[in-house]
């Protein structure tokens, strides 16, 4: 994270979540649209979260290697 | 000098628990002087850890939203500030004499996170929730949530203290963080109120301080610990470090927390709380382990130390918590 560098809006967090900053929509598997509610929001990426679209952190719970 | 009259949700002075409390809380309740600073360092060598922990957790009140009978201007008394470092001192030794060391990795910001989480999830402590979820009576999660309020009803502000001690990039990420802890600029959504109000719905006192003086010692040095580094511009570094490690422990245990509060028929409003923090603390954490302490190492790497030493510090009192509560219901 470089002073001069423009910080990223999205984050892939390794073997967790995407972080998104700010207000957006996003369309989970069903095609049902959530809108975000916290300046930044958690998007679920192991597929197992019990809040989706968002993570609930439950990749902790999964072998390492098969975390995203 | 006259006592501020009291104010709603301010906590009032504890009961003593020895002769250092005794003298001290006397002192500040009658608007007397402290005594002397080497009558008070030989009663501080003297006393029990746990009368020192309630006087320190008292002093640190004067910082926060103070104490109805001690007048606001003690919180900048000499005395009062001696004490407080005689304390913190006494405090933050043995604190550090339970850290083992920061664990073995390149060290730096890049391999950063992976190694906080990865040790995040090898501490092994009894679990408070594990047992909330599964087996804990009415009563027994009644008397947690009392311990617990001593905390969430100040929750984020022992750390908001860090903010301005912060290089750029860790200022603005905890900042962003901070933001949604207080409620995103609405009140009624701030974390802490979201606790009392869970609180008011079980039928307990939402107070600020209303249970300090069931609070046993393992309660009390997790405020103080937290109290301490926000206070300390130094240990800024720690401050960082333990909020990371309690984001990165709490959606998981919310849960179950939530679950067992279902279980037993309590009340919605309680139960939201935790339910809220599942999802804001899997986000959280990230923050707090990528963006803020990564942040801080980035243009502080002198600080990599404290920033293990105030997370283990988190694991570590939680863990002394668990175990001393489990105990007490039978259960361990």
């Amino acid at each position: 994270m470089g002073g001069d560098a423009i910080s990223p809006d999205v984050i892939v967090c390794p073997g967790g979540p995407l972080l998104l900053r700010g207000d957006h929509v996003v369309q989970d598997e069903d095609g049902a649209e959530h809108l975000t509610r916290r300046p930044v929001s958690a998007v679920c990426r192991c597929g197992r979260s019990s809040t989706k679209p968002w993570c609930d952190g439950t990749h902790k719970a999964i072998p390492e290697k098969l975390r995203p | 000098m006259t006592a501020a009259p009291h104010r709603r949700g301010q906590a009032r002075l504890p009961k003593p628990r020895g002769p250092l409390s005794e003298r001290v809380f006397a002192a500040l309740a009658e608007e007397h002087d402290l005594p002397e600073p080497s009558i008070l360092a030989a009663a501080v060598e003297d006393t029990a850890a746990e009368d020192r922990a309630i006087t320190l957790w008292t002093l640190h009140e004067l910082c926060y939203r103070g104490v109805a009978e001690v007048g606001d201007e003690r919180e900048w008394d000499p005395a009062v500030v001696g004490l407080r470092r005689e304390l913190e001192r006494d405090l933050e030794d043995r604190l550090r004499s339970r850290w083992p060391g920061r664990p073995g990795y390149a060290g730096g910001p890049d391999g950063f996170a992976e190694a906080f989480f990865a040790e995040v999830e090898a501490f092994e402590g009894p679990s408070v929730s594990r047992f909330v979820h599964t087996d804990a009576s009415a009563d027994q999660v009644l008397e947690l949530l009392q311990l617990r309020s001593i905390y969430h009803l100040k929750e984020s502000d022992p750390v908001a203290w860090a903010v301005p001690r912060l290089p750029g990039a860790a200022r603005a990420a905890l900042m962003e963080l901070q933001y949604d802890e207080y409620g995103g600029g609405r009140p009624e959504r701030l974390h802490a109120q979201l606790f009392a109000d869970g609180l008011a719905a079980v039928g307990l006192d939402p107070t600020e301080g209303a249970y300090i003086d069931q609070a046993p010692l393992p309660v009390l040095e997790q405020n103080n610990a937290v109290s301490l580094f926000g206070l300390n511009r130094r240990l800024r570094g720690a401050a960082l470090g333990h909020l990371a490690a309690f984001e990165a422990t709490s959606s998981g245990p919310s849960r179950r927390m939530a679950q067992g509060m279902e279980r037993l028929g309590l009340a919605e409003e309680m139960r939201h709380y935790y339910e809220e923090h599942v999802e804001a603390d899997a986000v959280h954490e990230q923050l707090a382990v990528r963006t803020i302490c990564a942040g801080l190492l980035s243009a502080e790497p002198e600080l990599e130390d404290d920033v293990w030493f105030g997370a283990h510090t988190c694991l570590d009192l939680e863990s002394r918590l668990a175990a001393y509560l489990l105990d007490r219901w039978g259960a361990s």
